[in-house]
């Protein structure tokens, strides 16, 4: 399987989700994470997207998809439905960032969120150099970003403190994804965090 | 690839005849019955590959293929069935059937009542989504088919698929809801209910035993049929295709009640062509069936506790500019799947074409079809 390869973030997301877990996954793309889950951990549980191709080819891998837009909310989603809601590198294109940290932790009992750190060193190089940056992952220019939040890590756990949300866990990846242990917000390009309600 | 998607070619209908008498909903008692079908595909030796297509308002057993010598004679929904399409004949056995309360071969009020020896007309009982599921039954086990790899339909048929996940949860693996909602709404029932007052007050109506009459409503049923049409197509579509469009060259008014702009030749021609052929006390009967359809009712109005009972998977898909059933009535049905943590997707596919969207053969609709069936497992 090359989903290592691919999305080293899965890896860490799988490693905190127990078997059996009922599991959402936000912007679930193809259901590639989901699928993993699905069979390395016998989880239970659906995807949502807004995207025709990515809907399609959810239903095609066999995963149970919801087409629906996430600026709307979790409006279908009972209160604790779920384990684990995932949010895998989808938050810096959603437009309301407080409304989906909230509705996340009102259907799940824990949340997983990962994202581009724009605090990584080359990000912030670049635009001293006078350019936004461009990355692994970045991978879109200035023009054709589907990005509309751009944050750093430490800008994440201090919105996260204000909402009275507590990170229990976090691992940072550099570009290579292989684990970053010191300088997170310097040498992170791609932070995943498990949040709960403080 | 062109000799793989293509039509089932040329097809024949069967009739099968069921002497126990059917219980309906309305405490009615049907003695006996005929259903008229057709299948396409063969049966598998386990028996395990069996679609159910469930027509809507006006729809019945002739899914697709054409009859031996009529070249006009395609099936409604001709465009999802055949080798290599959604429902693909290669793989899957194919059954449709002309609901009971029809006008196309099955018991109907154009049918002989076999106590009176009369056309039933009028006093043909009513009919409910759960009774067609009860009576689609029957065919089901006349076929030897314990359970259905999917029902599938689209608008009122995909009613009949909700109903039938939901009353014989055993006999249901898949359920494809297509472009329909779990309970129609006041302004729903509204419009069939102006359709139905056109038919019933059709002089030519007489008390629905209009055949002893040698006539029928047909400025009724032309009537009702140019609203329901109305409510099939999206304003976008109808302002595409006819927009202010005069038949007369001179492009000025007429000034007079005769056909000036082009929707109104259209939707005339629709009417009367319906007129034509389909039958008043059906078309009263299926409203009637559209109207009553609200399996949350016996639940307190909670459409979770409703489906609970369903072991089937679903596929849920709903089309952009469908206002009849629009896409939040599709959500709604989803929504009570999600809350029973029951195996649901659901598509919003962006269509122009309003309603009338589910017959049509979009590629992504017929993408997200074939998508969800390839992965059933027989």
């Amino acid at each position: 399987m090359n989903w290592k390869l691919d999305r080293p973030d899965f890896e860490v997301i799988a490693g905190w989700v127990q078997p059996g877990e009922r599991v959402l996954d936000l912007g679930c793309g193809d259901g590639a994470l989901l699928k993993l889950l699905i069979e390395t951990r016998g989880v239970r549980g659906y995807g949502v997207d807004i995207d025709d191709e990515n809907v399609l080819a959810a239903i095609a891998n066999g995963i149970n998809v919801i087409q629906s837009n996430l600026d709307a909310g979790l409006a279908g989603f009972v209160d604790g439905a779920f384990d684990h809601v995932v949010l895998s590198r989808t938050l810096q294109t959603i437009r309301r960032t407080q409304d989906i940290l909230d509705a996340m932790l009102r259907v799940g009992r824990e949340a997983v969120v990962s994202f581009p750190n724009f605090g990584y060193w080359k990000n912030r190089a670049a635009v001293l150099g006078g350019r936004m940056p461009v990355s692994e992952d970045l991978p879109h220019q200035w023009f054709d970003t589907p990005n509309v939040r751009f944050f750093t890590m430490l800008d994440f756990e201090t919105l996260c403190a204000d909402m009275n949300i507590l990170v229990r866990e976090r691992q940072v990846l550099d570009e290579q994804g292989q684990l970053v242990t010191e300088e997170h917000n310097f040498l992170g390009s791609l932070a995943v965090y498990r949040i709960t309600r403080a | 690839m062109d000799n793989k998607i293509s039509s089932v070619g040329i097809v024949a209908a069967q009739r099968a005849h069921f002497d126990t008498p059917l219980e309906l909903r309305s405490g009615a008692v049907v003695p006996a019955f005929d259903l008229v079908y057709e299948t396409y595909g063969t049966l598998n030796a386990a028996k395990s590959n069996a679609i159910l297509v469930c027509h809507a308002l006006s729809g019945h057993h002739h899914v697709a293929g054409m009859y031996a010598g009529q070249p006009k004679s395609l099936g409604w929904w001709d465009n999802i069935c055949g080798p290599g399409r959604p429902l693909d004949t290669d793989r899957f056995f194919i059954v449709g059937v002309n609901n009971l309360g029809g006008c196309h071969g099955s018991s109907g009020p154009c049918s002989l009542n076999p106590v009176s020896g009369q056309l039933w007309g009028a006093d043909f009982p009513m009919m409910t989504v759960q009774d067609w599921v009860k009576a689609q039954a029957r065919l089901a086990d006349r076929l030897g088919i314990d359970s259905w790899a999917a029902v599938v339909g689209g608008s009122l048929g995909g009613m009949q698929a909700l109903q039938w996940a939901i009353d014989l949860p055993q006999r249901v693996r898949h359920a494809l809801v297509i472009a329909a909602a779990p309970k129609l709404t006041a302004q729903n029932i509204a419009f069939n209910d102006v359709a139905r007052q056109a038919i019933l007050t059709d002089p030519d109506f007489h008390g629905g035993h209009f055949y002893q009459h040698h006539t029928a409503p047909r400025r009724g049923l032309r009537l009702a049929r140019m609203l329901g049409h109305i409510t099939y197509l999206s304003d976008d579509q109808m302002g595409e295709k006819f927009g202010r469009v005069m038949r007369n060259d001179s492009g000025d008014y007429n000034f007079g009640y005769e056909v000036e702009f082009e929707i109104e030749s259209y939707l005339r021609a629709q009417g009367d062509k319906f007129a034509g052929f389909f039958d008043a006390n059906t078309y009263l009967l299926m409203t009637k069936a559209l109207d009553y359809f609200d399996p949350a009712q016996a639940y307190d109005d909670d459409l979770a506790a409703a489906l609970k009972p369903a072991q089937a998977g679903f596929l849920v898909v709903s089309f952009t500019t469908d206002w009849r059933f629009a896409p939040s009535r599709s959500r709604e049905i989803v929504n009570a799947l999600l809350k029973n943590d029951q195996n649901v997707s659901y598509a919003e596919v962006t269509s122009n074409y309003g309603h009338d969207s589910f017959l049509l053969a979009i590629p992504h609709y017929h993408a997200i079809l074939t998508a969800y069936l390839g992965r059933i497992q027989l």
